[in-house]
């Protein structure tokens, strides 16, 4: 077992360059920042259209490093096999593949081409980074947008349907790597990352985003609301690798510690929730609970 | 080597002969053949080139974006509602400049379903910014299937090659395959001018503005505007390259000759019919027919549709007294594509309009309905004796 | 003066900072550092660097002390917030500019 990384042994090269367009407070501008890290140089990143493609910058200037290649919102799973195939068949297999997607272009309309390589086996890493919307457009609801939560489609009443659950989704593919992560624990997404790029076929990370303009609060909080949602035991970090389930980082010492924070501290930071009911509050605590009994009982996810 | 085999397995090895490295098809009617003979030749080692089974037209596509991005040479294949799903690509690889080539079996398009022969699957693709062509015979579909990967490696612009399903795509034809060394003195190996590389990176198609804007290097980058300025200035260009190509394949392989245009007894026609595919040579059978009675008419292949050569066209027609357009497909709610272009060919190259052809647009073969001869004989037999009854579509039952 | 000799016919984008401006313009409050509390600069040695690890915007440097790149520093917070020894308050740009004219 590989050492975890720390502050301190964290490379210091960035591969992103400041004055970008994200919004001020941007998780995925941590997430991004420090996941290029893991990744380094001798890497291609596919990107479909999302906040990263505004981020990544508007031609003719861009604020990544490295070689990358915008796609249609479909596709981007197919657009990586593509590239991939092309090294190969140039010798050039050395070069990571990456694709960068949110939760629309991974769990929504991507997901159609993003099983289609998990089936194949096809040699890449698949980073979701989910803030829980279409937060590019103007925070409109997604399959993983929260239950309750307020978005520019469910305004008054908030969403009815509960978070898709993609990485279970991913896991059922049977995969040889499937991890969940937080923008809010960048050191855990790293070790993830390198972890994972070591391994054969598709390997899938859900990198939970907190997004100050679309949850609704304070962008100094960005790390803080991240944070509250593993604390919480409501977004939990793990890994599945070849189908083996294991916690890790602050969720692992959760489960050891035996009590997690109340779930509503973390809805009532955040006023994409204001209008939650406190039946609807009462249910989403139930369901954290009862996950963490089937940790607790070794059930895994 | 001569051999008699189908059209589909034409385009297979012209694919093979191209060096083709990336491979990325999902099947469809009648497509289907072609893509199997490649898995064939994959998995027995005879192309070396990477299958990659997907999902969809959509990721099809996708993969020989990624692919072509990368620096490989890449292939798809497609028919119909395939064609029709992976439309959002096919504009997008136009404007990304991706020299990628795919053979379209022409079928036509649901609602409702269909699996048989018309054009409108490809037809419908015309505005895309893609370089299209329109092969006659299986010799045309392998020959030009090759020069395909030329055109696009030389022009930055994808290629689409199409041919008519079943009635090519399935039938037996005689054609001679080039020899692999003479192909390789024909067509270099891809070398992209620019390929996703992290020693030199760069951010490709991202959202470009609608103004001009400084670079990193202090210079005026192009508004999306100029980007697809250049495309159309280099698909128009493209008629001298894709002329230059058939000269340079003609003078290797010794056959071609018509890459704009073939005529056929044309040259002192009053009355041209005008086609493309398949239905070309079984109008050859049709003016024979109407020659023997008196009439002087001529057949008009148009080979390449895109970019138009409306040079070309409209040379071979100024001397016509009537032009019938026989098509395969609609630009609905108003008439064929392909008579549209060609009216609007001899509007800007004819020097004295008054005494331009009069054009009929006539409408074929829809959903596969079975074009008989004698149907096409006696719809022009009508055509030249004054009017053609009803509405102009040969073969409908009302 | 048009673009027609331009390097490139596709959207083809190289590496470079500013590609929103100067983002620092966005800012409404900016991050300062206390020297004295900050654990790096106190201590002279390698520490900390929780503003460098958690900056979404790359502009907090891995120095002793950490500096703060004021062009593009957007004002977001999260060094302030994540410092565990408090050493960054956030401070109004108004102040700050009073203070630069003044």
């Amino acid at each position: 077992m590989t050492a975890r990384t720390t502050i301190l042994s964290l490379p210091r090269e960035e591969y992103v360059h400041p004055g970008n367009r994200a919004c001020t407070g941007c998780g995925l501008g941590i997430a991004y920042r420090i996941g290029l890290k893991a990744l380094g140089p001798d890497t291609i990143v596919i990107v479909p259209p999302s906040c990263l493609t505004v981020l990544q910058g508007l031609f003719p200037v861009a604020s990544t490093k490295l070689p990358s290649l915008n796609v249609t919102f479909a596709s981007t799973a197919a657009a990586a096999t593509g590239v991939l195939e092309a090294l190969k068949a140039q010798g050039r297999e050395h070069t990571k593949v990456v694709a960068w997607a949110g939760d629309g272009g991974t769990a929504d309309i991507g997901i159609q081409s993003l099983s289609g390589a998990c089936e194949r086996g096809d040699d890449f890493l698949f980073l979701c980074y989910d803030n829980e919307g279409y937060m590019n457009t103007g925070v409109q609801r997604s399959g993983t947008t929260p239950q309750g939560a307020i978005t520019a489609n469910t305004p008054l009443k908030g969403k009815m349907q509960q978070k898709k659950d993609v990485a279970a989704i991913m896991t059922a593919h049977g995969i040889d790597y499937v991890a969940t992560a937080s923008a809010a624990y960048p050191l855990d997404l790293y070790d993830k990352i390198r972890k994972a790029i070591s391994l054969k076929g598709v390997k899938y990370i859900h990198i939970h985003t907190p997004c100050p303009p679309g949850w609704g609060y304070d962008t100094r909080y960005t790390v803080k609301i991240g944070e509250l949602a593993v604390e919480t035991g409501y977004w939990d970090l793990y890994e599945v690798e070849k189908g083996e389930f294991r916690l890790t980082g602050a969720s692992a010492g959760t489960l050891k510690k035996g009590t997690r924070k109340p779930v509503k501290e973390y809805l009532q930071a955040q006023s994409r929730f204001r209008i939650m009911s406190p039946e609807q509050a009462t249910d989403v605590q139930a369901r954290v609970d009862a996950k963490w009994s089937t940790y607790a009982s070794g059930e895994g996810c | 080597m001569h051999i008699i085999e189908t059209g589909n397995v034409a385009a297979a090895l012209g694919v093979q002969l191209a060096g083709v490295q990336v491979v990325a098809a999902y099947p469809i009617t009648p497509q289907t053949p072609l893509t199997e003979k490649l898995s064939e030749l994959i998995e027995a080692g005879e192309m070396d080139a990477r299958y990659v089974p997907v999902e969809s037209e959509h990721s099809a596509l996708a993969v020989c974006i990624g692919a072509s991005s990368a620096g490989a040479r890449a292939f798809t294949a497609t028919s119909a509602n395939g064609l029709l799903y992976m439309h959002e690509q096919v504009h997008w690889a136009a404007g990304a400049r991706l020299p990628i080539v795919m053979c379209v079996a022409n079928r036509a398009v649901g609602a409702p379903w269909n699996i048989w022969n018309d054009h409108q699957d490809s037809i419908s693709q015309r505005d895309t910014g893609w370089i299209q062509i329109y092969s006659c015979d299986h010799q045309q579909i392998i020959d030009d299937t090759l020069k395909a990967f030329r055109v696009a490696e030389t022009t930055s612009i994808p290629v689409m090659v199409c041919y008519d399903g079943y009635l090519l795509s399935h039938t037996y034809m005689p054609f001679a395959v080039p020899e692999q060394e003479m192909v390789a003195r024909f067509l270099p190996p891809f070398h992209p001018s620019y390929a996703l590389d992290p020693d030199a990176p760069a951010n490709l198609n991202t959202v470009t503005l609608p103004e001009i804007r400084m670079d990193v290097h202090g210079e005026m980058a192009h508004g999306y505007m100029e980007i697809r300025y250049l495309l159309q200035e280099d698909l128009r260009n493209a008629v001298q390259v894709v002329e230059e190509t058939d000269a340079a394949f003609q003078e290797l392989f010794g056959r071609g000759g018509v890459p704009l245009v073939e005529p056929y007894r044309c040259d002192d026609a009053e009355y041209v019919v005008v086609a493309m595919g398949s239905l070309t040579y079984q109008l050859w059978d049709v003016i024979d027919a109407l020659r023997t009675e008196g009439h002087k008419v001529g057949v008009l292949g148009v080979r390449l549709y895109r970019p138009f050569p409306d040079a070309a066209v409209a040379a071979a027609l100024q001397g016509a007294r009537g032009v019938f357009v026989m098509e395969k497909a609609l630009s609905y709610g108003y008439e064929g594509a392909l008579c549209s272009d060609l009216k609007s060919a001899l509007y800007d190259h004819l020097p004295d309009k008054s005494r331009a052809p009069f054009v009929k647009g006539l409408v074929a073969g829809i959903g596969g309905r079975e074009i008989k001869t004698v149907d096409l004989t006696d719809a022009l037999r009508s055509g030249l004796a004054g009017s053609i009854p009803g509405p102009g579509w040969i073969g409908i039952r009302l | 003066m048009g673009t027609r000799g331009y390097r490139y016919k596709t959207s083809h984008s190289l590496p470079g900072p500013g590609d929103g401006g100067n983002t620092g313009s966005w800012r409404v409050q900016r991050p300062v550092i206390d020297l004295t509390r900050c654990t790096p600069a106190k201590r002279g040695v390698e520490a900390c660097f929780s503003c460098w690890l958690y900056c979404p915007d790359v502009v907090v440097s891995r120095t002793i002390p950490p500096q703060i790149d004021y062009a593009y520093c957007k004002g977001c917070g999260i060094c302030a917030e994540e410092c565990p020894t408090k050493a960054i308050t956030m401070v109004d740009e108004s102040v700050c500019h009073e203070r630069e004219e003044g």
